[in-house]
């Protein structure tokens, strides 16, 4: 049973492959592969401009991909194609939850019921569409009572207990960043996805952050993550995928992306001819990828 | 300090003075030519004019007096009052409300309950049919209509200018069927509202990708093209001219209320004839209904399905993000919505007993719609208020008879009611810009219930 479990944690959940994404003339992603593995936290960093969020949008369903496959494995064994899927079903059938860049809350509904309306596909059938629900059947009632449990366990999680009946838009930015993700995780996600978690965000809230999504790894959802902030990346990541240009320049683990010459002339920027020198000296071998 | 106090006033009358005269130069720039200036016909059909120096003067007089008195007096006044509440910490949240506040709907359902009787007591059985018909049932339409119309724009914030539209589609399913058929109130009154379900989604259906303005404008032709239809389908429409003789509801097919029926109301419970029963009855036909769509609405915010329309009037794109699908939300909504319209299009042909394209014009949607916003987007407490008193308002309007003492015998209140209307919308909008209720009910809670403030929600986009 442990090594049937160890396996399954280490096998792959969202397999990227070829993508490519085309806007009139750009290329914004230009035959992009990657694998993120269950019960890992991957992260995806690269220099403004790299096509990060273009990659996410595409997982999320956000974009349709000109070209490329996305394979995402549920724990029961099937298999989506997300790019084949309409925008909800994402989430609702292969259960990829996200978060967004500029925090999208609905600040006009109290902090609860912000987590509830995460819930609602659960609700939705627990209410037989509405039609039972109206009909005050104990099933929607029992349901009802389920979900605000469950609202209550990731409040909890996400330090926000106290503001449960607040409005969102009325908690501070660092609030509702953790609120977003909490919400995220009431839809009950294999896979999440957080565009840039830690941006805007002071360093205790930032370890605060570090702490809940290591917690939700632990419980056995993985994570995609895009990130600036190194420190969090380098900190919390199992496995870093490093985008420059739409193309992938390095992927390992976050000592190996840390010390690959090319992610370092990405980030720090070095001359033309240097980074010529350098990939000459790759192609030719001279140097291995990552062993700088 | 007591320098300060002194030379604050000589200021702010200096400041008087002056706003008091440039306003009066505003109203006479403004008003020399709409008020100083009348034109008519004289005996030989020629256009002259004459000069109204007098009543110019009031205008611009009142215009000036006015705004003395609100910058010098009125305004350091209600400063200071509002100085002294922050200093003794009184925050608006914390005050106690007054038992008729809190109490206000239960006053307001037995208020309603008892009102035909009330009215029959006070003014008699004539002198009733009026406050009935007139005043009660007409006002409850619209609460019913603009309740309706609260669910597309109020809660999914999905912005219809073509309301009326399904109100027609019931109306005219109730007249077609019931003379075609003869089928009973009692069997159309839901299939109405189905009726004008199923046209809310075929509607739906190819404008809900449309947002914003977009589908503004493609719900506002919606409501022509129906009209349109009944206009020019003149086969089975019977066209402008409408559809007149339909049949009375029946109470509950037991008793009739035509008079040469055999089982008549009157008759049988052996009352003096008049038709002021059938009005009370009819009055809490449509108070039924509003309950109805009241409790369904309240109902329906605690559902999944009402809290995805107002997540969806927040942020639709978080709401795909979270696996709703944002498709079939925006068409229940539609659907619900034109529902309820459906109800009331044709419990308006029962009591009409006729029907016309013409009760079914853009002006009808912009009346409900101004409603829904005059009382405060998703408050059903808020939109009656506002229906009372737009639709109360413009039924009083024709009873001011005591304007003409003050304004001459040929002024007709009537002809003003438009221009009084956006006056007081204008007046309401700069003091309530939310609505007469801004704030929201949580639909859910842990600890305590707390109103939303109508600063966080959004009025929707799509």
């Amino acid at each position: 049973m442990a090594t049937d479990m160890t396996t399954m944690t280490k096998d792959t959940i969202l397999r990227v492959e070829h993508l490519s994404m085309r806007f009139g003339g750009l290329m914004a992603i230009d035959d992009f592969s990657f694998e993120a593995k269950r019960g890992e936290i991957t992260a995806l960093i690269g220099p403004n401009g790299a096509g990060k969020t273009t990659v996410f949008n595409c997982i999320t369903g956000f974009y349709k991909p000109t070209m490329g496959m996305l394979t995402l494995h549920r724990s029961n064994g099937r298999e989506f194609l997300l790019e084949r899927l309409r925008d909800f079903e994402i989430n609702k059938v292969a259960g990829v939850a996200r978060t967004f860049q500029n925090i999208r809350l609905f600040s006009g509904l109290t902090v609860l019921e912000n987590l509830l309306v995460a819930q609602h596909n659960v609700l939705m059938k627990a209410s037989g569409y509405t039609i039972l629900g109206l009909l005050g059947l104990p099933t929607y009632k029992n349901a009802a009572k389920a979900a605000i449990e469950k609202a209550e366990y990731w409040l909890d999680k996400a330090d926000l207990t106290d503001r449960a009946d607040d409005p969102a838009g009325d908690l501070s930015y660092g609030a509702q960043r953790r609120l977003e993700i909490a919400r995220a995780m009431c839809t009950g996600p294999e896979l999440l996805c957080l565009d840039e978690p830690a941006a805007g965000l002071n360093p205790k809230e930032s370890l605060t952050l570090n702490a809940l999504l290591r917690g939700i790894r632990d419980e056995g959802t993985s994570l995609l993550l895009i990130e600036h902030d190194m420190s969090v990346v380098m900190e919390i990541s199992d496995h870093v995928v490093v985008l420059e240009y739409g193309q992938k320049i390095s992927d390992g683990t976050p000592d190996h992306v840390k010390n690959d010459p090319r992610v370092i002339a990405a980030y720090l920027g070095v001359e033309d001819d240097e980074v010529e020198e350098i990939e000459e000296k790759l192609d030719k071998g001279i140097i291995e990828e990552g062993s700088v | 300090m007591a320098t300060v106090s002194e030379t604050v006033p000589n200021n702010v009358m200096a400041k008087a003075i002056k706003e008091g005269i440039f306003a009066g130069v505003i109203a006479f720039l403004m008003f020399s030519l709409f008020v100083g200036i009348e034109t008519y016909q004289d005996i030989n059909n020629q256009l002259v004019w004459r000069t109204r120096w007098g009543l110019l003067a009031v205008f611009v007089a009142v215009a000036a007096v006015g705004r003395f008195m609100t910058v010098a007096f009125i305004k350091p006044h209600l400063d200071r009052r509002k100085l002294a509440k922050a200093k003794a910490g009184i925050l608006e949240i914390s005050e106690e409300k007054s038992f008729f506040h809190r109490h206000f709907l239960k006053f307001a359902l037995v208020f309603l309950l008892i009102y035909p009787f009330l009215s029959l007591l006070i003014v008699g059985k004539q002198g009733s049919l009026k406050y009935v018909d007139n005043f009660g049932i007409q006002i409850l339409i619209y609460v019913m209509l603009a309740w309706g119309l609260n669910i597309v724009v109020g809660l999914a914030g999905l912005l219809d200018l073509g309301y009326v539209a399904f109100y027609a589609v019931g109306a005219y399913s109730y007249a077609l069927l019931s003379s075609y058929f003869g089928f009973s109130f009692w069997l159309l009154l839901p299939m109405s509202g189905i009726l004008a379900a199923l046209w809310g989604v075929i509607l739906g259906f190819p404008v809900l990708r449309l947002r914003g303005d977009y589908l503004a404008i493609v719900t506002l032709a919606f409501g022509e093209i129906i009209r349109l239809v009944l206009i020019n389908w003149t086969d089975v429409t019977k066209g402008t001219f409408g559809i007149s003789g339909i049949a009375k509801a029946s109470f509950f097919g037991i008793w009739s209320f035509d008079t040469g029926s055999p089982n008549n109301f009157v008759k049988a419970w052996g009352l003096s004839a008049s038709s002021v029963y059938y009005k009370i009855f009819l009055f809490y036909i449509i108070l039924a209904l509003c309950m109805l769509t009241a409790y369904v609405t309240i109902r329906l915010r605690r559902m999944p399905i009402g809290r995805a329309w107002e997540a969806l009037r927040e942020d639709e794109i978080a709401c795909r993000s979270l696996g709703i699908n944002t498709v079939t939300t925006k068409l229940t909504a539609f659907a619900t919505g034109a529902m309820f319209g459906g109800f009331a299009g044709s419990f308006f042909a029962t009591r009409q007993g006729f029907v016309s394209p013409e009760s079914f014009v853009f002006l009808e949607s912009a009346v409900i719609l101004a409603i829904v916003v005059l009382g405060g987007m998703g408050s059903l407490t808020g939109i009656a208020i506002a229906a009372v008193i737009m639709v109360g308002g413009t039924e009083i309007l024709r009873e001011m008879s005591f304007l003409k003492i003050i304004f001459g015998p040929d002024f007709t209140p009537e002809l003003y009611r438009m221009l009084l209307f956006g006056l007081a919308m204008i007046i309401v909008m700069l003091f309530k810009p939310r609505g007469f209720v801004g704030s929201r009910e949580p639909t859910a809670f842990l600890k305590e219930r707390k109103a939303i403030s109508g600063s966080f929600t959004k009025e929707g986009h799509g």
